[in-house]
């Protein structure tokens, strides 16, 4: 892996939901090697661009890069979290089968899971440990638990980049000193964790870089670049009433966001 | 019982032929039946039903004559554009799914009654029995359907071996599903199609109002008894088959009855009888629960009363009380009283001698037992929350009979107490 590559390119993203923008001109690059922290507040598009990255969302323009390269080139090298509300944990399934997921792969659809799928399971979930419940029915495990089950699949993926949709809500102090220390261990082996969070309080300690978003991108840097009381307020103040202002119009008036033949 | 013999012993190609029709076709549902119950989407069934009938209605008309695979194509057809318009309302209009199958579903249905009235006003052809498809009619399932039924499960229950992982994935986190790069669309499609193709085949013998109860309502019961997704979808199948055959036998026995509702009825019946008796989730085993908690609750109480007698703790002789003994310290009503005590003395908690009742040494221990917890509890809450000192007792009542020997043990490493607390409030 050259250093020089970045390990995420988002290069003027926008994407709308029912023609309205919720992640308008999005522009950065995240360097390999990070733990990289996206906040902004509730309805910022934090999810938007994770999915977007992913290729869960089709943005309206601009476009992602991952490793230099498309996702479908490199899909095998990257992990995605989803956020834990995200599915039903009444699902008939027990942890070992969740975390088996992480090592399906969708190019080869005939390919069985073999002793080395479950070795790499088994290990992902020593890892979240959760060793002792590995038989459990996800319907009986704690929100805890349930976050770090889902951590686990995206650690059987054996990926270089992984993205974390809120991975520390709504978790007990024992999952979130374990994903923490989960962080560390892969930023030592050299991947690359995006993770979306939204305590302010706990950002300073957890990540490398931050990205603040509020529909626009407010800020990109280094922690303490990206906490300035300014930041901050432009993010969380309301200070962007009249960008809202003018989301609401085109929404409305169903107003295309960006002219047409105009250069990115 | 001969009419049991009778049609146990398949002599009749009639029999046989319904019988192998309804195996197919319950066990097809049944198993694109799971799945959609597992996607939440129990409901489509029932809109892509009543989307078939003008399908049908079209092939009829093609063809000129009831030829199978025609009115089978047609049926697919259309149920497949009803799914197709469901999706698409609800992805680009803001109407709820829920309110799209009512559209959709409706609308198609009036279609088909539509074209249906013109094929029997207009009398081209022989156009008997395509009715049927209404109300059902299981009974005039011919040798033909019956290959074609065959070849439907054996698409299905290839279909499901071969991508089991793939569709349980998509089942469970279709999302993350598209991540690693499966085709969710593909998947989607051909999840839609085999249920299609299940509910096309029993169409005819279960007719557009009551085929949604097989793709519904064996997962739905199956779901009671296991956690196992293997076992569920197996026991779907076991249950559809049984109900098809059960329906098919009381058709045969009794002239006057149908297959199809009587189908819908057993396993109507099956899927009350699991509400009721499944394993912990059913009425009856809550109530036993229920039931044996309060009995916990009794006992433990009685054996907590026991503590507080004078002579409980002189170790030495031998402590003997009456039932007035008791409920003078405490109110109990007289006959939980009688029966916890009687179940204290099989428990070997206590022994009767004459009239009065004597503890034994395992009786005395039990009862240590509960107060010690009891009074931890108290500690617990004293130390850790800002809890009035009036308070403290009422709030340990209840926990004192749920405390494991675990908690029991953390409770004591973190409080730094052996033995019996001494305060008590």
């Amino acid at each position: 892996m050259k250093q020089d590559i970045h390990a995420i390119e988002v290069h003027n993203l926008t994407v709308s939901y029912d023609g309205r923008p919720v992640l308008w001109d999005i522009d950065f690059n995240l360097e390999c090697g990070k733990i990289i922290g996206v906040i902004g507040p509730n309805g910022s598009g934090k999810t938007t661009s994770l999915k977007a990255i992913m290729g869960l969302l089709k943005p309206s323009s601009g476009f992602v890069k991952i490793f230099g390269k498309s996702l479908d080139e490199v899909r095998d090298r990257v992990a995605y979290v989803p956020q834990r509300e995200s599915v039903d944990w009444d699902f008939p399934a027990s942890v070992l089968d969740v975390v088996l997921m992480g090592r399906y792969r969708g190019t080869n659809l005939f390919r069985r899971s073999n002793k080395t799928d479950l070795e790499i399971a088994l290990q992902s979930i020593a890892k979240v440990g959760l060793t002792e419940f590995k038989d459990r029915q996800i319907s009986q495990l704690s929100g805890g638990q349930q976050q770090r089950v889902f951590i686990a699949r995206a650690l059987a993926q054996q990926a270089d980049l992984y993205l974390m949709d809120e991975p520390f809500v709504g978790v007990d102090a024992a999952t979130e000193s374990a994903i923490l220390s989960l962080l560390q261990e892969m930023k030592n082996q050299g991947k690359t964790v995006l993770i979306i969070h939204h305590d302010l309080q706990t950002v300073s300690d957890y990540f490398d870089y931050l990205v603040l978003l509020n529909t626009r991108l407010i800020a990109k840097g280094e922690p303490h670049e990206v906490l300035t009381k300014e930041n901050l307020s432009n993010a969380y103040g309301g200070q962007l009433t009249l960008l809202s202002k003018i989301v609401d119009l085109i929404r409305q008036n169903e107003f295309p966001v960006r002219e047409k033949g105009v250069d990115l | 019982m001969h009419s049991f013999t009778d049609f146990f012993s398949f002599s009749n190609a009639n029999v046989v032929y319904v019988v192998l029709g309804m195996i197919c076709i319950n066990a097809s549902s049944a198993l694109v039946g799971t799945f959609a119950f597992l996607r939440k989407r129990s409901l489509i069934g029932d809109a892509v039903a009543h989307s078939l009938l003008p399908g049908i209605c079209f092939g009829y008309l093609v063809a000129g004559e009831k030829n199978p695979v025609l009115l089978l194509a047609g049926a697919f057809l259309t149920g497949w554009i009803s799914i197709f318009l469901v999706d698409y309302i609800v992805r680009h209009s803001r109407l709820k799914q829920d309110t799209a199958i009512g559209v959709v579903l409706s609308s198609f249905f009036a279609l088909g009654v539509v074209l249906l009235t013109y094929i029997q006003k207009t009398g081209s052809g022989n156009h008997a029995g395509l009715d049927h498809f209404l109300f059902g009619q299981a009974a005039a399932i011919t040798r033909d359907e019956v290959s074609l039924f065959v070849v439907i499960l054996v698409i299905i229950l290839t279909v499901v071996v071969v991508f089991y992982r793939q569709l349980v994935l998509l089942s469970f986190n279709p999302e993350y599903a598209a991540t690693i790069g499966l085709p969710v669309r593909l998947f989607e499609f051909v999840l839609t199609s085999l249920t299609v193709l299940a509910i096309a085949a029993g169409i005819q013998a279960l007719g557009v109002i009551l085929i949604s109860a097989l793709i519904i309502t064996p997962a739905a019961a199956a779901r009671l008894w296991t956690h196992n997704l293997k076992w569920l979808m197996l026991l779907a199948v076991v249950i559809s088959i049984f109900c098809g055959v059960t329906g098919a036998y009381i058709s045969y026995a009794r002239t006057a009855m149908p297959t199809g509702p009587w189908v819908v009825v057993t396993l109507s019946l099956i899927t009350l009888g699991s509400i009721c008796f499944a394993p912990r989730r059913g009425f009856v085993s809550r109530y036993y629960i229920r039931r044996k908690n309060s009995r916990k609750i009794t006992d433990e109480n009685i054996l907590k009363t026991i503590f507080k007698l004078p002579g409980f703790q002189n170790q030495d002789t031998e402590l003997t009380f009456t039932r007035v003994n008791l409920t003078e310290i405490r109110p109990f009503d007289t006959k939980e009283l009688h029966r916890g005590i009687d179940r204290l003395i099989r428990r070997g908690l206590i022994q009767k001698s004459g009239d009065d009742f004597v503890m034994t040494t395992s009786g005395r221990k039990e009862s240590a037992r509960i107060v010690k917890l009891h009074r931890l509890w108290e500690q617990y809450l004293l130390r850790r929350t800002r809890i009035d000192t009036d308070h403290v007792h009422s709030g340990a009542e209840a926990i004192e009979h749920i405390i494991t020997p675990e908690i029991e043990a953390e409770l004591e490493r973190e409080l730094g107490i052996k033995g019996i607390p001494e305060d008590d409030y």
